[in-house]
């Protein structure tokens, strides 16, 4: 199967630092592949750079190909519409806007939105529409921000951290949502905790310094305790999937 | 009691004159991150596209319905400016604050220098309207019609932009493209074209304080769009970058504050009262009355 997304020779260098050099690896065209690494590796800046939100004046190259479109020649707007759908890290929903609106403004032009699959995964997002985002727990936040691009078809998710800061139960909640997301949609995952990523990922790559450390099955990268605690400086247990 | 409800009612006038400046700069600001020092440009666009519609503009006349048209001409002219200078100028500097202010900064000169060569230096007499040359007596006080119209055209305004930012989705963009430009943008949105819908309302709103201002003042000068903003960036500082509510609430706090102070105080106490209102919401509340939220 072609993968979904190539990331290949990805430089990224914000404000003289070298965050990405040379990063290069594949996302199959289903399942969930997971982006691990310690902190400050560049996992964030690798989704930011797919999405094209890396901050102006960073200096980008390499290639990034999602299917066959070049992600780097082309706007941000133009991949979401084309169906790149990015959940970032921090939620980031729209505080003063009802939860309502934040769908509303999800909303793609052309696309009937897909409020049904929506409020069949998250019910609380229905029942709180008229209720303003920042208002929300961290937990119904997330639910908003990755419903937000459910709204949507999508040919791949980016996903960043969606469980970072959650309660447990929440975190379990989080979890059985991607899921169900991944039985539909390929998910490029960067999470922190990894009975998550034991739950969900099928694929890994781990990054080291703004490389690739290594790629692999999931299972046996947390499989191997060694090989875990060399990689990312953890046991391979986590709380609450 | 009648000086009281004079001053107040004359202080609104004031305020509704910096509102209509105010809201669309404060919008840009929010939305664009863009400090546009060329906004009194565009007072003045609509200030003399009104001034010479009047004349020379078939159907308008500086009274009644020709008015209307005159001060509608102005309105037009000042949106279309402002969208030019967004497309032309503003939009390759994006995210490039230095440059932005150099731009809008010289733009500013450039277009009052502009103005002086072509109609001179010299404050010309402007349309005034007969009902606007009158007074309407209102708790003992004669209160000057031009006042009531500038109050009645702003409260006009706000209503129509807050309709506008709540019930309609390019407003809905506006006001999370305040909160979070690129979220906005990670949604599949293109923002750059709601830029362009922001700099043309705003434009549209300051060309009517043109309009209404030379009515107000009675004449029309080169250099009356730049003394005006200074009142304006205050009451978006005040108000809160981004917040049309907040803009409303501080104008009219800075204009009460100044005609008060200037009627019970000496002349010009008024203005130096407004910079320290300023000074203490700075350092009280620095995101101002309503933060960086748009109020809808």
């Amino acid at each position: 199967m072609n993968p979904i997304l190539t990331v290949d020779d990805l430089s990224v260098r914000i404000a003289g630092l070298h965050i990405l050099q040379g990063v290069t690896f594949t996302v199959a065209p289903t399942g969930v592949t997971a982006l691990l690494g310690r902190n400050g590796v560049g996992k964030t800046t690798t989704l930011r750079a797919i999405v094209g939100l890396t901050p102006r004046g960073a200096e980008v190259s390499g290639a990034i190909r999602i299917g066959k479109q070049s992600a780097l020649s082309t706007p941000t707007h133009r991949l979401v519409r084309g169906g790149l759908g990015y959940v970032p890290e921090d939620r980031c929903v729209f505080a003063g806007l009802t939860v309502a609106e934040n769908l509303r403004l999800a909303e793609r032009p052309g696309a009937a939105p897909a409020y049904d699959r929506v409020f069949a995964l998250f019910p609380e997002l229905s029942k709180r529409a008229k209720q303003r985002a920042g208002t929300l727990s961290g937990g119904q936040q997330q639910m908003l921000a990755i419903g937000r691009v459910l709204l949507a078809d999508n040919t791949l998710l980016l996903v960043d951290e969606p469980t970072k800061g959650l309660a447990p139960k929440v975190v379990t909640e989080v979890a059985e949502a991607l899921e169900a997301v991944a039985e539909e949609v390929p998910v490029l995952l960067v999470e922190q905790n990894l009975a998550v990523v034991r739950r969900l990922a099928r694929d890994a790559v781990v990054l080291a310094a703004g490389q690739v450390a290594w790629t692999g099955a999931a299972a046996r990268l947390l499989g191997e305790p060694e090989l875990t605690k060399a990689l990312l400086g953890v046991g391979s247990t986590g709380v609450h999937a | 009691m009648s000086t009281f409800v004079l001053l107040t009612l004359t202080g609104l006038g004031l305020a509704a004159l910096y509102f209509l400046v105010a809201s669309g700069l404060s919008l840009v600001f929010g939305l664009a991150d863009v400090l546009n020092f060329a906004h009194g440009l565009f007072l003045s666009v609509g200030a003399y596209a009104t001034w010479w519609a009047a004349d020379h503009l078939p159907g308008a006349g500086p009274t009644g319905f020709g008015f209307v048209l005159a001060a509608a001409f102005g309105v037009v002219a000042g949106a279309a400016v402002a969208a030019l200078v967004e497309l032309v100028l503003i939009r390759p500097l994006y995210s490039r604050t230095i440059e932005q202010v150099l731009v809008t900064v010289g733009l500013s000169l450039a277009g009052v220098a502009l103005l002086q060569a072509t109609w001179g230096a010299d404050p010309r007499p402007f349309p005034r309207p007969e009902w606007t040359r009158g007074v309407t007596g209102i708790g003992g006080a004669n209160i000057p019609n031009a006042s009531l119209l500038l109050v009645l055209a702003a409260a006009a305004v706000l209503a129509l932009l807050l309709l506008f930012l709540r019930y309609t989705r390019v407003g809905l963009v506006i006001r999370a493209g305040v909160e979070n430009r690129e979220m906005v943008t990670a949604l599949g949105i293109d923002v750059r074209k709601a830029f362009t819908l922001v700099f043309a309302i705003g434009g549209a709103a300051a060309a009517l304080a043109g309009a209404l201002g030379g009515v107000y003042f009675g004449s029309v000068s080169p250099a009356q769009g730049g003394s005006l903003l200074i009142f304006a960036f205050i009451v978006v500082v005040i108000g809160g970058m981004g917040s049309v509510v907040g803009s409303a609430y501080a104008a009219v706090a800075v204009g009460l504050l100044q005609q008060f102070v200037n009627y019970y105080g000496t002349a010009g106490l008024g203005d130096i009262c407004v910079v320290a209102l300023l000074a203490i919401v700075l350092l009280v509340r620095p995101q101002g009355i309503a933060g960086r939220a748009v109020t809808a």
